[in-house]
């Protein structure tokens, strides 16, 4: 552990991981409660013609991502807020038009080789360089200062966008504000997890984390927990066992979920049982025209004509 | 001549449409304060836009808006509204309780400032007007349909609205929450609000409603005194014109 501790990319990499882990739900939270939990993956895909362009102008893959998921963050927005209903056909061609986009760069580029994308594309603890370090650090405060100070108004816009109006918040400027976000997380975590794996970052820690939660507030502080412990341990084991680093904090994220779904269910019972008293838990109404304790299976056929369930009619009769 | 107090609603002549097909063709509506008007109609008839017109969701492509006298791009006096949408559910993908939904009302008060205690104590008054206070802390996925749809009137009511705009708000809601519903509404308009209502059917808040405008194929047919069971007046087939309209002149586009 101390040898670990002793390299200065292993530094670096914990560093970026802790950065990560927090950023990644505290935005992902807003995708997951709008129901659009798959847009940070669309991004991840934009993210590469960025890299792409990086690689082609030799200028730094982390900014020139920025650049490239915030617009392609933006014209996402536009399409969803328009409710157009071949919205989904454009947001398709944006996502293949940039994954292909950016292989075809970076292939282009002076410094092609069969370890350069790949890196982007899986994370790797070994790349995070000094300057990446800054821009993951500014960059990751924004997005937090946003996405915890702005927690009730972006809740509101994420819950019910047409209420959000009536309250009179800048709907259309919070949405965009909110994409731009997630935009410059994908470009954030993309070092860590990279750029395939970057959405499962902010969707898994709070899907584990809503199992065993019920308000907003505590999945946002459950989730962020969740994301810089499986972070920091899959950045370990990824240095440990020489893998890439962003399966090995994703599949850990997955395996938080799968413990936590079991727990889930004992615990909903019990919070059932503590709120109010549900009733019986079979029906105990008894039918006017028949015997009691006939079996509803055997119910004459001519007896009734609609669909209506053996409880219902007995809810009916009373 | 402009009254001493604006309506609190004022579309005039409204034209919108939805997917490229015109929805609105040039509805007037008009809500004075202290008012309880019922909009009805057949479905597709317009109810829910004009709403969604009036609240600003839905663009007008012709036609004018006003709110509390003020034109609609220039109003901001947006507490004065409280708004019940048409309920499919009050969850969403993450969790979240009912204090935590019903707080959202509240947010033209204290917008970028922390929640305070007046915040808060706004909040426990409004569930308890719909008598869910005792479930604040529990997730809004967990409620029944009825108990839903009580948690988005109290956040609707979080900020004391001067006009409360509900899109049918009695649908899919079992008798115990439409007793608390009708209370509620009851009590609000003794407060003195103004309600915009959208029906199915008058029902159980007939004894409450000052006048009814009757949508069909988005204009008005109908804009005058209830008529009991104007809902099913307002069906397809039944397309007269009812006798008493003279007293305010309807608008007959059709």
């Amino acid at each position: 552990m101390t040898e670990m501790l002793s390299y200065e990319f292993m530094q670096r990499a914990l560093l970026a991981a802790v950065l990560v882990g927090i950023t990644a739900p505290a935005v992902g939270i807003y995708l997951v409660q709008r129901r659009q939990a798959l847009m940070g993956d669309g991004m991840g895909h934009v993210a590469m013609t960025g890299v792409g362009l990086g690689f082609i102008f030799q200028t730094s893959p982390v900014w020139m991502a920025v650049l490239v998921c915030v617009l392609g963050a933006v014209t996402m927005e536009l399409v969803r807020s328009r409710g157009n209903q071949r919205g989904d056909i454009a947001l398709a061609m944006l996502f293949y038009g940039g994954m292909a986009c950016g292989k075809l760069l970076v292939s282009l580029s002076a410094q092609a080789g069969a370890g350069s994308l790949e890196s982007y594309l899986w994370g790797s603890i070994l790349t995070v360089a000094p300057a990446d370090l800054t821009a993951i650090a500014v960059l990751g405060a924004v997005v937090v200062a946003v996405t915890v100070g702005l927690r009730r108004q972006l809740f509101a816009i994420c819950q019910d966008e047409d209420f959000a109006r009536v309250t009179g918040l800048p709907v259309r400027t919070l949405n965009l504000l909110l994409a731009v976000m997630a935009a410059v997380t994908v470009t954030v975590a993309m070092r860590v997890v990279g750029l395939l794996l970057v959405s499962a970052l902010m969707v898994v820690p709070v899907v584990a984390a809503q199992q065993l939660t019920r308000s907003f507030a505590a999945t946002q502080a459950a989730s962020i927990a969740l994301g810089v412990v499986v972070s920091l341990a899959g950045v370990t084991g990824s240095y440990q066992l020489d893998v890439p680093s962003g399966p090995a904090i994703v599949l850990l994220a997955i395996a938080v979920f799968a413990v936590f779904s079991v727990l889930a269910a004992p615990l909903a019972r019990r919070r059932h049982r503590a709120s109010a008293d549900p009733g019986p838990k079979v029906c105990d109404v008894e039918l006017p025209d028949r015997p009691a304790g006939s079996h509803p299976g055997q119910l004459p056929e001519q007896s009734s004509s609609d669909t209506t369930t053996p409880g219902r009619r007995a809810g009916l009769a009373q | 001549m402009t009254p001493p107090t604006p309506p609190a609603v004022r579309l005039r002549d409204a034209v919108a449409s939805r997917g490229g097909r015109p929805v609105l063709r040039g509805v007037d509506l008009t809500v004075q304060p202290g008012e309880v008007v019922a909009l009805l109609g057949a479905n597709g008839s317009g109810k829910s836009t004009t709403v969604k017109a009036v609240i600003g969701s839905v663009p007008l492509e012709q036609g004018s808006l006003e709110l509390f006298g003020v034109p609609y791009a220039g109003f901001r006096a947006w507490h004065r509204i409280g708004y019940v949408p048409q309920r499919t559910t009050a969850a969403s993908g993450v969790p979240a309780t009912v204090r935590e939904v019903v707080s959202t009302g509240r947010l033209p008060q204290h917008r970028l400032l922390p929640f305070r205690r007046r915040d808060r104590a706004a909040v426990d008054r409004a569930l308890h007007a719909v008598g869910m206070l005792e479930r604040a802390g529990d997730g809004v996925a967990d409620l029944s349909g009825g108990q839903q749809q009580r948690v988005l009137i109290a956040r609707a009511l979080v900020g004391t609205p001067d006009l409360l705009i509900m899109d049918e708000p009695m649908a899919g809601v079992d008798a115990a929450s439409q007793q608390v519903l009708a209370d509620t509404l009851r009590a609000e308009v003794a407060r003195g609000a103004a309600v915009l209502l959208v029906l199915h059917e008058l029902g159980p808040l007939e004894p409450l409603i000052d006048r009814a405008v009757v949508l069909r194929d988005g204009c008005v047919a109908h804009d005058g005194p209830p008529v009991p069971n104007t809902g099913l007046h307002a069906l397809p087939g039944h397309d007269h014109v009812h006798p008493h309209a003279d007293h305010t002149p309807p608008r007959l586009l059709a």
